[in-house]
């Protein structure tokens, strides 16, 4: 009976199943290893060796799909392998290594060093590569909570901090609100066209034309739900909560993947079964994206602790995003790939620096702005990474986030939406306000004296981290013939 | 009104109305005689230790948790058993995968003490 | 007279979730706010079992049982952040888990 499972759905799973096999492994590896430095260790290593070898089966899935606008489909057509879903699986992947990277200092400050922390890591991987792969309503709502769950205990990983647990508390009851929204959407989608799967639903839509009460409850639903997840206004409350309680490890996987997995949820979503409706979506998007906008950066502007602003800035880099799917032709996807990649190496840096400044002997738990003070004599060379990563979240010129302001900005244009463009530029200008907030704290105020200690694991991550952001902003070429495979559909 | 539901509905009203009949012919009845023991918990007949709004200990959350969900993931078995025959040594494999991932769950969970009572 | 219909049932599922969303906008304690969850799912799944009748498949079961599966799975792990939380905190009221801004 090998119907059920060709060769050809183990080729499409292969990544995401080492995922999953090492994420469960790695709980046991616990058992089997005496407790001390070298388990921990043990435990880095194998869950790098997890990603290695996620990263070596989607490299064949890589190879096989090297003809453009080939796709592999799986499991009787719930599950895709394109280039779409190579170019997120290989963010997600790039994600959870450097988090885990960085993850290992944290957690040794913090004395919470267990296996789960990097089962849930490998965990919320996988759900993330179902989300991008999936074509089918079941496969993408599994994957998400998958994702999801991973990431609620993530947030509450402290178990023993008040900021933790009620970090965790809100972002779950939030976060699953949002999940049985969308799932109440998705049900209805099931009961407009009698299938699951993606195509299907589109086709039913298409021909059923016009817009009813049951299919503008689905769709109002549906967008409540993504907009929740990828915290837009009015939705975005749970979002500094979240990243400011959390472990600021996991506040770098939560801002960066589980928000590229959200929008890999978007695009396949409102590019797919919802296209026929986008006269309805759109403009509804556009004026959550301009409100988005305006309440992340004006609140980015007030707050004295990092990790809330940094909250806030990733609000109002959703905005940005969302800008792009508003705008929906291939500059504009291209756009929102492009962005996202950028975006995650840049906002991963900053995490990682302030992780790399955290002392327990210093008594720095809250992670105000002023912990930054003076870091231009205390460490020259991260608060050089910290600019590189700040310039590229506003994204001037010499740093890749220019270039993902640009697309959108661009496709904007091509659009017809000038007025979007103009607003969405001068709050480039209002960003600028608050990074340059921390600059300013980093070279022009006297700090505490003394250098830092410095650990071989974040340096290697802060080097790749700035590289990439560099890299991307001065030699782009290859890195956009990348991102312009992952939109052919 | 769909007809063939009237005698659902004679029977959701006689559901309604009997026990508020009962309570009010026994209220009617009954010998008044408060007496304070009446309201305590009942605690098979020994005096009560505490109020029945008492907190329960975490334990019990815990093994109610591991128990609710080892037994809801049963719910994928019964399809399954259903379609034994037609899913073959296939069907008895993928269950297998699906028991052996529940098992690293349990042994997780035994090792980290979460079933012993403490 | 009418027989009950496709639609009686979606306007069942669509009570329930008014009844679900009113109840995580409104209630303060944090176990009733997962029951309010709870029950916005339980309305999907009303949905899912519904159309699953109407179109002849069984999709939409197969679908309802991944959600019970992970309607528990939430609920497990929504207790144990709770049960994290009292431990710290002896409070299950949103209004009272205020150390972060809400």
């Amino acid at each position: 009976m090998s119907g059920y499972y060709t060769s050809a759905d183990h080729f499409a799973l292969l990544p995401a199943l080492m995922l999953v096999l090492f994420g469960s492994a790695i709980l046991l590896l616990e058992f089997l290893m005496p407790k001390g430095p070298a388990r921990t260790r043990w435990l880095v290593g194998f869950t790098l060796l997890g990603l290695a070898s996620a990263a070596i089966a989607l490299l064949r899935q890589h190879q096989a799909l090297s003809a453009p606008g080939s796709r592999i489909v799986a499991f009787s057509g719930s599950f895709t392998i394109d280039s779409f879903s190579l170019y997120f699986d290989w963010l997600f992947l790039a994600a959870a290594a450097i988090v885990t990277l960085i993850s290992y200092r944290y957690l040794e400050i913090e004395g919470e060093h267990r296996a789960e922390y990097y089962g849930l890591i490998l965990l919320a991987c996988s759900g993330m590569f179902f989300l991008a792969s999936g074509a089918d309503l079941i496969t993408m709502f599994l994957g998400l909570e998958l994702m999801a769950l991973s990431f609620y205990v993530l947030v509450g990983f402290l178990k023993r901090e008040r900021r933790s647990n009620e970090a965790a508390i809100k972002y779950f009851l939030l976060g699953s609100f949002s999940s049985s929204l969308l799932a109440y959407g998705f049900s209805l989608l099931y009961g407009l066209s009698g299938s699951t799967n993606l195509e299907e639903i589109r086709r039913a839509i298409f021909t059923r034309g016009s817009l009813d009460a049951i299919t503008a409850l689905a769709m109002a639903t549906i967008l409540a739900g993504v907009l929740f997840k990828v915290s837009a206004a009015p939705f975005h409350m749970w979002a500094p909560d979240a990243y400011a309680g959390a472990p600021t490890a996991v506040t770098a996987y939560l801002s960066v993947a589980s928000q590229a997995a959200s929008f890999a949820l978007l695009l396949r979503l409102f590019n797919g079964p919802l296209s026929p409706l986008d006269q309805e979506w759109r403009p509804l998007v556009a004026g959550v994206a301009v409100a988005t906008l305006v309440i992340g950066n004006f609140a980015a502007l007030t707050q004295e602790n990092v990790k809330r602003l940094i909250a806030y800035s990733s609000v109002s880099h959703a905005g940005y995003l969302l800008l792009g799917l508003v705008a929906g032709n291939t500059t504009g996807l291209r756009g929102i790939a492009v962005y996202l990649a950028i975006y995650m190496f840049a906002n991963l840096g900053v995490l990682m620096v302030l992780i790399a400044i955290r002392t327990r002997t210093s008594g720095m738990l809250e992670e105000d702005l002023s912990d930054l003070n003076g870091l231009g004599a205390r460490h020259p060379l991260y608060a050089a990474a910290m600019l590189v990563f700040l310039l590229s979240l506003a994204g001037i010129p010499p740093t890749g986030g220019f270039l993902g302001k640009y697309y959108i900005f661009l496709s904007l244009l091509e659009t017809g939406h000038a007025v979007l463009a103009v607003i969405a530029a001068l709050y480039v200008a209002v960003s600028l306000y608050y990074y340059f907030r921390i600059v300013r704290g980093m070279y022009m105020t006297q700090g505490e004296p003394g250098p830092l200690a410095s650990s071989i694991g974040m340096n290697v991550a802060v080097a790749i981290s700035g590289v990439a952001t560099l890299l991307l902003g001065l030699f782009p070429e290859p890195f956009l013939r990348f991102a312009a495979g992952a939109l052919v559909r | 009104m769909p007809a063939g539901y009237l005698p659902f509905f004679l029977f959701l009203v006689l559901a309604i109305l009997f026990p508020l009949a009962t309570l009010i012919v026994a209220k009617l009845i009954r010998p008044s005689a408060p007496l304070p023991v009446k309201r305590e918990a009942y605690e098979c007949g020994i005096p009560a230790a505490s109020t029945s709004r008492g907190r329960y200990a975490v334990r019990f959350y815990i093994i109610a948790i591991l128990f609710v969900i080892f037994d809801v993931e049963t719910v994928f078995l019964f399809p399954w058993a259903v379609h034994y025959k037609a899913l073959g040594w296939f069907g008895v494999a993928e269950v297998a995968v699906f028991l052996a991932i529940l098992v690293v769950g349990y042994l997780w969970a035994y090792k980290k003490g979460a079933l012993e009572w403490v | 007279m009418h027989p009950v219909t496709l639609y009686h049932y979606v306007a069942l599922s669509a009570i329930l979730l008014v009844i679900g969303v009113f109840g995580v906008l409104t209630r303060r304690n944090l176990v009733v706010i997962l029951m309010s969850i709870e029950i916005i799912l339980n309305a999907v799944n009303i949905n899912l079992v519904t159309f699953s009748r109407h179109y002849q498949h069984v999709t939409g079961q197969v679908f309802a049982i991944f959600i019970i599966a992970v309607a528990v799975a939430e609920a497990a792990v929504g207790l144990g952040i709770l049960i994290a939380l009292f431990r710290n905190q002896e409070t299950v009221q949103a209004d009272e888990v205020n150390l972060l801004k809400w």
